[in-house]
Formats: C-alpha cells, sequence, structure tokens
C-alpha cells in the first residue's frame, strides 16, 4: 500500500486514540482520586459522569479567550503551543505493538522507527520546559514567573537522574530503537520468568525503574513535584493568566507527558507488549479478566440499588462479554494481545501516577533540589556504572 | 525532497541567527539562539548524524539554554536599548563584515577537498555506536582533554560563587 496514505491513516488512528485518552485519563483520574478521598467524583454528566470530559471539552472551547493587556504577547501566544506539540511528538517513535498483518497490508503497529528512539524522547521532553518558563515569563505576573523559574530549575536537575537510569537499561539492550529494545526483552528464563529488563540478567534493572519514575515524576510536574503550579503558594503557578483553549493546552501537555513518561517506562523496562508469562496460558488472561468483569456486572445487576441498575450494569456485562469473545478470535489475537498487554502495563504506570497524586503531600523546594543532587543523581551514577560493570564482566 | 528540507532548515537557522542580533530583548535572542540549534540539529540528522543531533537538542538546546532563559529570568533583564552607531562602525562596519565574510569563505574553500559534493543519505556511520567507538579510540587525547577542561572550568566556576558568599 501506499506508504503515504498508509502513514495518514495511521497518524489519524492514533491522533484520535490518544486524543480522547487524554480526555478519559483526565476522567479516570478524577474519578480514582475522589475514592481515595471517599467522594464519588463526577456523577452528572452521563452515567458515572463518563461524559464529563466531552462537557469539559465543550466548556473550555467555548469560553472566551481573553489576552490580559501586560502580557508579551507573541511569547504569550506561542508558549501553549510549544507545550501540547513538544508534548505530543514523542507519540510518533512509540511502538504500540509488533508488525501485524491487516487485510494483507503489513505494517508495524507505530508510525516511525528510529534508530535513536530513546534519544529521540529523551531530546524532546528535555526541550518541552520552554512551553512552561515562557507562560511563566510571558504572562508578567510574579506567580507565573515563579512557576516558571521552578519549572525550569527542576527540569535541569531531574534531567540527570532521567537520563542516566534510562541508559543503564539501555547497555543491557544494546540498542535505541524501541522495536529493538522490546525485541530485546522477548523470551523468559527457566519458560517462567520474563526476560523484561527489570528481571534481565546480568544485573536487573529494579533501582533504574525506581529512579526513571521518579524523575518522570518530576519531569511532568507531577505530584508531588509540582512545584510549578503548587496552588497554595502560587495560585496556580505558569498557567495563572491562561483561559480557554490556551488553558487546555497547557492541561493537555501535562496529561500527553504523563502518557509519553507510562508508555517509554513500558517499553524500556516492562517487556513492552510481551506477555508476563509464556504464549497459550497469558492468552487467556484477558479473557478471564472480562469475564469477571462481566460476573461481577450480572451480580450488581441483580441486586439494583437505583431504578436504572436493573438495565445498566448488565449492558455493561455483556459488552465485557463481547470484548471478552473478541480476544478469543484466532485472526484478531496478534493484533489485540500485545495490544491488551501494553496498555494494561501502561494503565498500571498511570494509575501508580495517580495513586500517588491521591497519597503524597508536596515536596518543599529546598527539598526538592536537595533530593535530586544529592541522592537521585549520586545514585543514578552509581547504578550506572555498576550496571556496565557488569555488562563487561558479563557481555560475551 | 532532500534540497526543499535542506532549504527550508538552512532557511529557518540563517532567519533565526539573524534574530538573535536584530531582538533587543534578551530572552527572543535566546530562544532565536534556540531556533538556531534546532534547525541544526535538523540538519544533522539529514547528513546522517544522528547522535549529534540528539546530543544536540539534549545538551545544548535541552540543558544549556533552559539554563540560559532561567537565568535572563531570574535576573529579570529588560530589553537593550540601541544607541547611536559610532562614526568608526559606520565607516568599516560593511567593508571590515564583507571581507570577513570573505575570508572565511576562501578558507572553507581551500580546506575542504575538491569536486567533491556532499549528498543527504551518503554517510550511514552516525550512530551512537559508531561516534563512541571514534571518541575512545582514535579521538581519545582530545576527548579527555576537553573533559579536564569542563572540570576546570566546573571548579573555577565553584570557586567564584563560593568567594561571593564569604
Amino acid at each position: 500500500m501506499n506508504f503515504y496514505l498508509l502513514t495518514l491513516i495511521k497518524t489519524g488512528l492514533i491522533a484520535f486514540v490518544l486524543l480522547t485518552a487524554l480526555a478519559y485519563i483526565q476522567w479516570i483520574e478524577r474519578k480514582v482520586l475522589a475514592h481515595i478521598q471517599l467522594r464519588p467524583g463526577p456523577y452528572r454528566v452521563g452515567p458515572h459522569g463518563l461524559l464529563q470530559p466531552l462537557a469539559d471539552v465543550i466548556k473550555l472551547i467555548t469560553k472566551e479567550g481573553f489576552i490580559p493587556s501586560h502580557v508579551n504577547l507573541f511569547f504569550y501566544v506561542l508558549a501553549p503551543l510549544l507545550a501540547v506539540a513538544l508534548a505530543l511528538i514523542p507519540i510518533a517513535v512509540i511502538p504500540f505493538g509488533p508488525e501485524i498483518d491487516i487485510f494483507g497490508v503489513r505494517t508495524w503497529m507505530q508510525l516511525t522507527d528510529l534508530k535513536i528512539g530513546a534519544l529521540f524522547v529523551l531530546a524532546v521532553s528535555s526541550v518541552g520546559v520552554y512551553g512552561v518558563a515562557l507562560a511563566g515569563w510571558a504572562s508578567n505576573n510574579k506567580y507565573s514567573l515563579l512557576g516558571g523559574l521552578r519549572s525550569s530549575a527542576q527540569m535541569i536537575s531531574y534531567e540527570l537522574p532521567y537520563a542516566l537510569a534510562l541508559a543503564a537499561p539501555l547497555l543491557l539492550l544494546n540498542t535505541l530503537s524501541f522495536r529493538e529494545i522490546v525485541n530485546a526483552q522477548a523470551g523468559y528464563y527457566l519458560g517462567f520468568i520474563p526476560r523484561w529488563t527489570i528481571f534481565q540478567a546480568p544485573l536487573p534493572q529494579v533501582l533504574s525503574f525506581i529512579i526513571f519514575l521518579i524523575a518522570g515524576f518530576a519531569e511532568t510536574n507531577r505530584i508531588p513535584f509540582d512545584l510549578p503550579e503548587a496552588e497554595n503558594e502560587l495560585v496556580a503557578g505558569y498557567h495563572v493568566e491562561y483561559a480557554s483553549m490556551k488553558f487546555a493546552a497547557f492541561f493537555m501537555a501535562e496529561y500527553a507527558n504523563m502518557v509519553t513518561v507510562a508508555l517509554v517506562t513500558t517499553l524500556i523496562f516492562l517487556g513492552g507488549w510481551h506477555a508476563p508469562f509464556p504464549a497459550p496460558a497469558s492468552n487467556y488472561i484477558p479473557v478471564v479478566a472480562h469475564v469477571l468483569i462481566a460476573a461481577i456486572a450480572f451480580y450488581h445487576g441483580t441486586q439494583p440499588i437505583r431504578s436504572w441498575d436493573k438495565y445498566t450494569f448488565p449492558a455493561t456485562g455483556v459488552i465485557c462479554l463481547g470484548i471478552a469473545g473478541l480476544f478469543l478470535v484466532p485472526v484478531l489475537q496478534p493484533i489485540l494481545m500485545p495490544l491488551f498487554w501494553f496498555i494494561a502495563k501502561a494503565g498500571l504506570l498511570l494509575f501508580v501516577f495517580i495513586w500517588i497524586r491521591g497519597t503524597l503531600p508536596r515536596f518543599r523546594y529546598d527539598q526538592l533540589m536537595n533530593f535530586a543532587w544529592t541522592f537521585l543523581f549520586p545514585l543514578a551514577v552509581l547504578n550506572l556504572l555498576a550496571t556496565g560493570f557488569m555488562v563487561a564482566v558479563f557481555s560475551k | 525532497m532532500d534540497a526543499f528540507l535542506f532549504l527550508t532548515f538552512a532557511a529557518i537557522a540563517v532567519v533565526c541567527g539573524i534574530n538573535i542580533i536584530v531582538q533587543t530583548h534578551p530572552i527572543s535572542s535566546a530562544l532565536s539562539l534556540v531556533g538556531v540549534m534546532g534547525a541544526l540539529a535538523v540538519l544533522y540528522l539529514m547528513l546522517g548524524a544522528e547522535f549529534i543531533a540528539a546530543a544536540q537538542m539534549i545538551v545544548y538546546a535541552g540543558a544549556i539554554m533552559v539554563l540560559f532563559v532561567f537565568v535572563i529570568m531570574v535576573l529579570n533583564a529588560g530589553g537593550e536599548r540601541l544607541t547611536k552607531r559610532s562614526a568608526y562602525v559606520r565607516i568599516f562596519g560593511v567593508p571590515l563584515m564583507a571581507m570577513f565574510l570573505g575570508l572565511i569563505a576562501f578558507v572553507i574553500q581551500a580546506a575542504l577537498p575538491r569536486g567533491e559534493m556532499v549528498t543527504f543519505g551518503a554517510f550511514t556511520r552516525g550512530g551512537p555506536a559508531d561516534v563512541g567507538r571514534a571518541l575512545f579510540t582514535q579521538y581519545l587525547l582530545p576527548f579527555e582533554v576537553v573533559s579536564v577542561l569542563i572540570l576546570i572550568a566546573l571548579i573555577g566556576a565553584i570557586v567564584l560563587a563560593r568567594k561571593e558568599i564569604d
């Protein structure tokens, strides 16, 4: 098939799925946070607030996009554009699954594979701070400026452990292309321990994984590292002066960064789309999971608390059974299985992001800097040296 | 396609480069410099120097320039004011610049081998492995000397900063 046509279709598909997912990750975050705090969360718009993201989008689009009079106009408008563009670009090199065959067309579930894919993600995410820093400066507001300053200082500091923790598993995998990174993690030790980098000999990269995740939290400005937008100190930090779609752009950029960190962590540390145990057994896990959800839904359908529960719960159950059935179709299995495992792992990481937001308080600024420079950075250097030593000793 | 991409990014690099000195505000100049670095990174990538392109973005655009912008923001530097050009500049400025550019063009012309045009895609040994091997075999001494130089600069900066506090 024509390369351009194929790429256009894939780009459209990924853009649509990603943007929808971004809106719904926000819904999931609000729901999970609410349940952590014993609240119902969004509940009014649609069943269980499922249409809340749509309502939010409409609200943000139709709001008046005013521009304050005291701002530096060019950079004020450029900043959100820059933030959202740089947050979405890394998705282009991320593979979502292996090479698949659809109606005779063989293609990878990935837009493009760079030979330096891992470095590309690092490069784009390191430039991503300009959006936040410029927004803070161009707004001409002291809270914004403080937010922008904190963000750039934090990004420079945490970039180092982030990159060093990324380098250690790359020493084991011996490649920078995401396709090869995932392929190098295929297979199992003793038939059941997956060869993911966090388990891989000669040195399991558990420490790198933890450092990478912590630095990733800081890179995405999430709690406990959300000092650039600390509400109780800086009102809202760098985006105080932004409203309507320009604010939505920052919001989207934050979630896109979060998704990128989760996907890259999955690819590099958790074996990408490879199942946690060998094939015939692992293929039944998604089926069993969906059937279990269906069973729970049917059970609750028999004991309705609200009048509409009699219909909504069984309907959910039927949908879940349908999805479970899809996983059993042999033609669809090579497409759905990798996708399931990849999304399951990345989704678990995203859940950890939200869980930590609901659990931990914010760092104080000096603690943040001390933690990066006196603890995380030396630890990452030692970890890299140890990994390099082990690879040098045990490599053929 | 290659020529089109090259011309586009070369034009961006030149325009941003001119913009650095035209702009009066330090932030605008700094960001123009980031633009130059980004455009150069794309040109490196087109020439097959993938690792250099990524390093350019990570180190220069992503770390050093962020620090520059940070410092400009902390100092809250305002726009520079243009002074009237002195008599020397008005008389000798343009001829001296033309001479300088001519000199650079001559040196490049003389230093490069003749009759060899660069073609996009011809060079394929720009990956991290190749660069690493070259750095630690062929260019080991310059590499180590540069790292010592950077260490000296680092120690110097710390010494200077300490004096201020005492």
